[in-house]
């Protein structure tokens, strides 16, 4: 059993939902990754999402744009994020690790190399934002084969033809985009997200985890009810932005924190 | 070799050029690669387009606004004086830079808006880099009552005042993007989020063949009414199809829309010309197909400037219009397939056959067009008297007035 799939089993047999939180890569800066990730986990983070920094990052909003560029400056690269994650498995080998970010780093080191780089760095699952599963077969070939789960999104405009589509590529858990909008906008429909879910579900028999614009422990609690996960991505990378350098380990970890009380 | 047993000219038929495929490949190129946020609306508008392309009443309507709101037929002009001077081939321009709004850009706004209307959508958004592609979509929404919004960088913003002003006078809203490297490729990816937020009332007018399928199909076919005017004017005028046609390339709107009828053309060569910025050989470029190498980037698979790390890489031109660190996908497979060359040309070089067109020919060319023209004033010389060259003359250099200025160190 993958490591995202136990946590998922084990968090249904005590009756909780995951909380996945999002951080980029290098953000604030390279030094503070690692023991970021250990701080969120032991503060609740089930899963993390760990954001590869990239200079286009067209499906986000601003806020985690502006984390891509401070870990742009700092060099940040696949193969450092990589790094990063190798390091963190030293300590931490429970909590799964999935590397989100858009396909053209991927495409530079080579589909190949990267699917075995996540492996041998003990990398669970990958979201690609802009490799739909239309263009997705080869390249995610690599990935099956290194036992990584490919994490796709689906959208509220997806139609169920395409959720079929998903299921059929699809491991893990797949993330449901709860707006219209970029990542952190504020348009959040719980109505669209309790009538989506279910029809979701005829397709695809994996968790669901939702996320893009939960930004309070409130709308935290309600998205909860209705799903597997709940996806933290803009509102913690805010409180890194806002937070002295020294600061962002104990601010954060308290964030997530407040959000693993607010969804259990 | 002259073609014309019949059984032959079948034969090239049933290999003529047919790109790009239903999923909107050419060959390893193009394709749809957005976030899962954007498949539906590129579904609901791949499928409009498939039914409309062949609507006789929406063809009609094109075809109308064309002549009367845009001005075509463009012309052909036979460059007289500035062929003689270089003392090769003949150097003919399609004159693209007569149309309304002063380029070839608003062949494809007219029809994507045309689109947008019968998809009850009326507001359109648009990215611009030097704003001839924000000025035309701001003029069609004028023209059919739409809300318009343009993204553009805030470095364009600076180096194309005059445009920013028309759009506003056009009613459009211009709105500044100052992440990234605050050009083109910055104002595409926040028009893409516009898009992603809007997309029940938007329609989003891709200004050139780059983008997700079927953006590079459609901004291609909107554009091809050049190559088809040229494929009956030439003839007309000299007798003939041209032996090379040459047309700058930073996008590549302009040059897919002369190139397009030309592809199964045997003997005319198609050459793209990308902008050199200050060398090739140092990083104040904007040569994607000469310099760089294939990646995804804005929804498509084609080649782009980037660093080893896949980091797309900021990129220079004299042009706003050229300064884009990729390039429409059908360009990416027409290089590798070997159909069309592609080349760079300096800014300087650019900067040059500008001044030589306007003193020899008494026609002001866009900065961009400029790169076409300097290749061609290259290439002719080396050719004999009696070969012809159809150049794109893709926009007028009105807007680029301030930009030569301050090159030449003179205060307007």
């Amino acid at each position: 059993m993958s490591r995202i799939q136990s946590v998922f089993e084990s968090l249904k047999q005590r009756g909780r939902k995951a909380l996945i939180p999002f951080i980029t890569a290098g953000d604030p800066n390279p030094n503070t990754t690692v023991p970021l990730m250990h701080a969120i986990a032991e503060m609740g983070a089930d899963i993390i999402e760990v954001g590869v920094p990239f200079s286009d990052p067209m499906a986000d909003g601003p806020t985690i744009q502006r984390s891509s560029e401070r870990a742009l400056k700092h060099g940040v690269t696949l193969h450092h994020v990589l790094d990063m994650v190798t390091e963190f498995r030293t300590k931490n080998s429970s909590t799964p690790i999935v590397l989100m970010g858009y396909g053209n780093p991927i495409e530079a080191m080579g589909w190949e190399r990267f699917a075995k780089g996540c492996a041998h760095a003990g990398v669970d699952g990958v979201l690609t934002v802009d490799f739909p599963p239309e263009e997705s077969h080869e390249a995610f070939s690599f990935l099956h084969r290194c036992d990584i789960d490919p994490i796709f999104l689906l959208a509220p405009t997806t139609s169920d033809a395409r959720i079929e589509q998903v299921a059929k590529l699809a491991r893990g858990y797949v993330y449901y985009v709860s707006l219209r909008g970029v990542t952190g906008a504020g348009n959040l429909d719980l109505a669209a997200i309790a009538d989506k879910i279910p029809r979701i579900r005829q397709y695809i028999n994996l968790p669901i985890g939702v996320g893009f614009g939960i930004r309070d422990v409130g709308t935290a609690n309600a998205v909860s009810k209705l799903c597997d996960g709940v996806v933290i991505g803009s509102r913690i990378v805010q409180e890194i932005e806002n937070s002295a350098e020294e600061c962002v380990i104990s601010n954060v970890s308290g964030l997530v924190k407040e959000f693993s009380l607010a969804i259990n | 070799m002259q073609l014309k047993l019949p059984h032959l000219s079948m034969r090239l038929k049933t290999v003529a050029y047919n790109y790009p495929d239903k999923t909107g490949h050419f060959g390893p190129y193009g394709g749809t690669y957005v976030a899962e946020t954007l498949m539906g609306a590129l579904d609901e508008l791949r499928v409009a387009y498939e039914n409309y392309s062949v609507d006789s009443e929406f063809q009609a309507e094109l075809a109308y606004e064309l002549k009367h709101y845009v001005g075509r037929p463009s012309p052909i002009y036979y460059a007289r004086q500035w062929s003689k001077r270089l003392g090769g081939a003949q150097i003919y321009l399609k004159r693209e830079d007569l149309n309304h709004t002063g380029a070839h850009k608003i062949n494809n706004t007219v029809g994507q808006a045309l689109l947008a209307k019968r998809m009850n959508k009326f507001r359109v958004i648009a990215e611009t880099g030097a704003g001839q592609h924000g000025v035309a979509t701001a003029s069609v929404a004028a023209r059919y009552g739409m809300e318009c919004v343009v993204y553009m960088g805030t470095e364009d913003i600076k180096r194309q005042a005059t445009n920013v002003y028309r759009m506003k006078l056009l009613g459009a809203t211009v709105v500044p993007v100052s992440s990234g490297s605050k050009t083109l490729k910055d104002a595409l990816n926040e028009a893409m989020r516009d898009w992603v937020t809007n997309i029940e009332n938007t329609f989003y007018i891709i200004g050139t063949v780059a983008g997700p399928h079927p953006y590079p199909m459609m901004v291609r076919d909107f554009n091809s009414v050049v190559s088809k005017e040229c494929i009956t004017q030439m003839p007309e005028m000299i007798g003939r199809q041209p032996d090379m046609v040459i047309a700058c390339v930073g996008g590549g709107s302009n040059a897919m829309g002369i190139f397009h009828s030309y592809i199964d053309a045997p003997g005319v060569q198609l050459v793209g010309v990308e902008a050199a910025g200050t060398g090739i050989e140092g990083n104040q470029h904007a040569a994607a197909l000469t310099a760089g190498r294939p990646g995804v980037l804005h929804g498509n698979r084609t080649y782009l400037l980037q660093d080893k790390n896949g980091q797309i890489i900021e990129t220079h031109s004299v042009s706003a219009g050229l300064d884009y660190p990729g390039v429409g996908p059908e360009h990416a497979w027409l290089k590798d397939s070997g159909r069309a060359q592609y080349v760079a040309i300096e800014d300087s070089e650019a900067l040059q056959a500008f001044h030589d067109l306007c003193h020899h020919e008494g026609i002001i060319p866009a900065l961009e067009s400029s790169h076409a023209l300097a290749y061609a004033a290259k290439i002719a010389p080396t050719m004999g008297q009696d070969k012809i060259l159809l150049v794109n003359l893709s926009g007028r250099g009105d807007k680029d007035m301030a930009t030569v200025a301050r090159i030449s160190n003179i205060e307007l």
